[in-house]
């Protein structure tokens, strides 16, 4: 091989291993997350257009419960993110047994964050009679949009719950490597992301005062 | 294939302190989004505080939680500048928006 043709090699646009400087799954997972927040993007767009298109449209989110609930969900959802990073930061310096413990800990915050959301769904449901396709205040538009993004973000969080706790069972029996833990967190710290939006957006916009 | 042991592969990142820094702050920007929330101000004002927190959060979650402020600058220039153009073409629909409320049968 001559010189330049070493060089071109070496080059990470010509063909050089690795151009981002990253494993082709944490690539993979960068490239499905920017995919994902589109479709979120679009979503929160729908919502507000539908919001701005209408001007009777319903503030239903009275401070107690939901929107004590929703900020609770939030700390949850922040809380795990941290834990998640523990995990990734535990897992770098080869300590599996604190990477588990970590990622427990960050399922448990999902599961929290699930478990109020349900609550508020319930209450939405039950005390304001709110449904996918009909409520009190002849907005039909407010229950579609706002059960499809809540619904795709909890469905997120869920396949988040399952995906951590397969990480976390091959973790703890020595299985899987820094990468696989990282590129799960990337994934958590995704759906934390989208909350951040969905939470003021949704939540605080409509909050009954 | 590479053989390194686990302890072997050092990844640069953020420390331990700088995590909970960046928690404490995405707790306490949270804080002052519902406390906005109850101020009686413009909807406008309100939605533009509200999302202007909203990005200064995801940043902040991008940047050190997903670890990209220690990646290289060409992943960041490869995804990013595609994402934030996308979602701007969206916005296009948000005019027709006002339109369809002020054409609306009364």
């Amino acid at each position: 091989m001559s010189e330049s043709e070493a060089v071109a090699m070496e080059s990470v646009w010509q063909g050089g291993g690795s151009p981002y400087a990253v494993g082709s799954k944490k690539f993979g997972m960068w490239l499905f997350i920017i995919s994902d927040a589109l479709t979120f993007s679009a979503l929160l767009m729908t919502y507000t257009y539908c919001r701005l298109s209408t001007p009777n449209w319903p503030t239903p989110f009275h401070f107690s419960p939901s929107i004590i609930f929703s900020s609770v969900m939030t700390f949850c959802l922040l809380s795990s993110s941290l834990t998640m990073v523990m995990a990734v930061h535990s897992m770098n310096h080869g300590n599996r047994k604190a990477t588990v413990a970590w990622i427990l800990a960050t399922i448990g915050g999902g599961l929290a964050f699930v478990g109020l959301h349900l609550t508020e769904w319930l209450n939405l449901i039950n005390n304001e009679h709110v449904t996918p396709f009909s409520n009190e205040w002849g907005v039909p538009l407010f229950g579609g949009t706002f059960f499809a993004l809540t619904g795709l973000h909890m469905t997120h969080v869920i396949i988040g719950v399952i995906y951590l706790g397969i990480i976390a069972f091959a973790v703890g029996r020595g299985k899987f490597k820094y990468e696989d833990v990282e590129v799960s967190g990337l994934y958590w710290h995704f759906v934390d992301l989208v909350w951040m939006f969905i939470f003021p957006l949704v939540y605080l916009m409509s909050a009954k005062i | 294939m590479s053989d390194h042991t686990e302890a072997a592969v050092e990844h640069v990142g953020g420390t331990t302190q700088s995590f909970i820094y960046v928690w404490i702050a995405l707790l306490a920007m949270t804080g002052i989004e519902v406390l906005l929330a109850y101020e009686q101000v413009p909807t406008l004002i309100m939605l533009t505080a509200l999302l202007g927190l909203s990005i200064v959060k995801a940043a902040l979650i991008i940047a050190y939680f997903m670890h990209l402020k220690f990646e290289k600058l060409s992943l960041f220039l490869t995804l990013f500048p595609m994402l934030v153009l996308c979602i701007i073409l969206m916005l296009i629909f948000m005019p027709d928006s006002m339109r369809a409320l002020h054409m609306r049968v009364q």
